[in-house]
């Protein structure tokens, strides 16, 4: 039980982001209401997002904007700073969860306009009685 | 020229459609003369490059002169460039169609839907051609945005398809980028051929089994295998014609080799096949549940293109059947049957694309006495629907032949996944069967009918990729021996 106990200490991070990635997706298949769902989502994404930052941190490590001179003659040691690529990956997929976002909120408008309602139940009522 | 031309492949519609936006607002008639200039440009450039390939061999393509790993690498193997031609090909024809329905279901809007359609056609191409993980799943999310778009812009319940499908789609999504993180962990990089260098050394640790876990399910949501199939019949269903028309011969067919790849070029065929023959036979068992559930649901539908989107499930079953079963006959049947199945689907909802034109619904039981009215639209669905069906002079009836042998091969395991492939081609037997039941024998019996079902055939723009799809059904049917020698062999997986 002491080990167990001490992965879930070193690992905290991971941990975290397994216990938002589950809220986010129970969110997602669970909840009846699409801006919950559309929430839940986000949440989803934003663990990954936040897995990824934190695959590239390191203890003391520095911001990865180097001397030229110094990174060419090998001054640099690779420990003391943070490794950036991941971070611009996490540029790109926030732009991609922005985006999706933006998709969804016009379409849940649309749903909104149909039916007014976003209740999944009401607007599953409305679409059996027509 | 000849060197940056994978890349003017996937360049020209890209950059079309924002031309497309910009020109559309002043003159319609541009959307049209553009669009197909541009698909135009990438079918012969895609020609080109797939004979580059089948004769000098795989070409990477350094993008923007940073070498691989770093930069982002574009290979164009011999299955890339057939995904390339396929895709650009299918692309075209179903072009003339859109165009035609996206008047009609969208006016006034045609510009904006084609700057959508275009994006989304230089996503898939792009899917085709990357090297990169990372690259895959950018690309993957601007096919995914561009459809929920194009299938939200239907009527009445398409938005809530729509929505759904964005769920889905980004849980898949996710699920995918999740296992490039893994990845990214293990070996520190991101091109696909740099990983798998790398790799073998770690192939028994729980990680590697993790990120395989994650991208293989990443891309089953996204081609709708079948427990991950929720979306799909709907989505495809309630959007507009001029929408499904391109998205169902290719979203999924492109998931079913973005599977490949990740199991040839990430992973290699020995892990992902021979290290764990229980998941093997466990996903091949799957894939024949999912062709037997896909076709029962299909049989109980009223709808034709529900029925059709139902069949796509099934059709998914075949080839992830096909791609699991690992052996050298399987694998040909399920490369074969990505360019069949294409060129099937994207016959049949050409030609519900036409029945809609001119009915207005898509309704089995609105289509009685459509042979007499629309005859040639129902001469080439009837071609798409053997070549479905596996009747023997049409293309669809070589690849599940492949199929069928690569199961036989495969050993007695596999009993289930053949038994599921006959029993599938005679329940499409059926289905198609009803319906040619309804167009050719029901309706107007009783009293002159001549009078009251002229005849009244789509316009040009639809008939005639129509009967071009048809044609090629027929053809490939008829060269499969060469076809398989020439393109698909070539084209199969190293270890194959």
């Amino acid at each position: 039980m002491e080990s167990m106990l001490g992965v879930v200490v070193a690992k905290y991070n991971y941990w975290l982001y397994v216990v938002l990635m589950m809220i986010g997706f129970y969110a997602m298949i669970g909840k009846r209401n699409l801006v919950k769902k559309l929430l839940g989502m986000n949440i989803f994404q934003t663990a990954i997002i936040l897995f990824f930052v934190s695959m590239g941190a390191k203890r003391g490590g520095g911001i990865p904007i180097l001397d030229k001179e110094a990174a060419l003659a090998g001054a640099v040691k690779v420990a003391e700073v943070v490794n950036p690529l991941p971070h611009v990956l996490m540029l790109t997929a926030i732009v991609v969860s922005v985006s999706v976002t933006g998709v969804a909120l016009a379409v849940m408008q649309r749903i909104y306009k149909e039916y007014g309602t976003l209740e999944e139940d009401e607007i599953l009522d409305k679409i059996g009685r027509s | 020229m000849t060197s940056n031309l994978p890349l003017y492949v996937l360049a020209a519609p890209l950059l079309t459609a924002f031309v497309v936006n910009l020109a559309g607002r002043f003159w319609r008639g541009s959307v049209a003369i553009l669009s197909l200039g541009a698909l135009l440009f990438s079918t012969i450039s895609a020609v080109l490059v797939l004979q580059q390939v089948l004769t000098h061999g795989t070409i990477h393509y350094t993008v923007g002169g940073w070498q691989a790993p770093w930069g982002i690498e574009l290979v164009i193997d011999p299955l890339a460039a057939l995904m390339l031609a396929l895709i650009s090909v299918v692309a075209l024809l179903a072009t003339f169609s859109a165009l035609a329905s996206a008047r009609q279901e969208l006016p006034g809007r045609e510009h904006l839907f084609f700057t959508l359609y275009l994006i989304l056609i230089s996503g898939l191409l792009g899917l085709a051609v990357t090297g990169d993980a990372f690259n895959l799943y950018v690309l993957l999310e601007i096919t995914s945005i561009t459809t929920y778009c194009l299938i939200a812009m239907g009527k009445g319940r398409a938005p809530l398809a729509s929505f759904n499908y964005i769920i889905m789609g980004t849980i898949g999504a996710c699920f995918y980028l999740l296992g490039v993180g893994y990845l990214y962990m293990l070996t520190g990089s991101l091109n696909m051929a740099d990983i798998q260098s790398i790799l073998p050394g770690m192939y028994g640790s729980i990680s590697v089994a993790t990120a395989f876990a994650f991208l293989l399910v990443g891309v089953w949501i996204k081609m709708a295998f079948l427990p991950l199939h929720g979306w799909l019949p709907n989505a495809y269903t309630l959007a507009p014609s001029s929408t499904s028309v391109l998205i169902a011969p290719l979203m999924t067919k492109v998931a079913v080799f973005l599977m490949i790849r990740i199991i040839f070029s990430i992973f290699s065929p020995d892990y992902a096949f021979f290290q764990h023959v229980g998941v093997q036979h466990l996903i091949v068992w799957a894939a024949a549940l999912a062709i037997l559930i896909a076709s029962g649901l299909a049989l109980a539908q009223t709808d034709l293109k529900r029925m059709l989107s139902y069949i796509i499930v099934a059709e998914v079953g075949y080839m992830v059947g096909g791609v699991w079963l690992a052996n050298t006959a399987a694998m040909t049947g399920a490369i074969l049957h990505i360019v069949n199945d294409a060129l099937m689907t994207l016959c049949l909802f050409l030609a519900a694309s036409a029945i809609v034109y001119r009915l207005g619904d898509s309704k089995l039981a609105s289509m009685k006495g459509l042979y007499r009215r629309m005859p040639l639209t129902m001469a080439a669905f009837t071609i798409g629907a053997f070549s479905m069906i596996g009747v023997p002079p049409t293309a669809g009836f070589f690849s599940k032949w492949y199929l069928i042998l690569g199961g036989i091969e495969a050993g007695s395991w596999a009993w289930v996944y053949v038994a599921a492939l006959l029993i599938s081609s005679l329940v499409n037997a059926v289905l198609f069967f009803r319906i040619i039941e309804i167009a050719y024998f029901q309706g107007g019996g009783e009293h002159g009918h001549s009078a009251e079902m002229p005849r009244q055939e789509a316009c040009a723009w639809q008939l005639s990729p129509l009967l071009l799809s048809a044609v090629a059904l027929l053809a490939i049917g008829l060269a499969a021996g060469p076809l398989v020698e020439h393109l698909i062999i070539p084209a199969l997986p190293a270890g194959f």
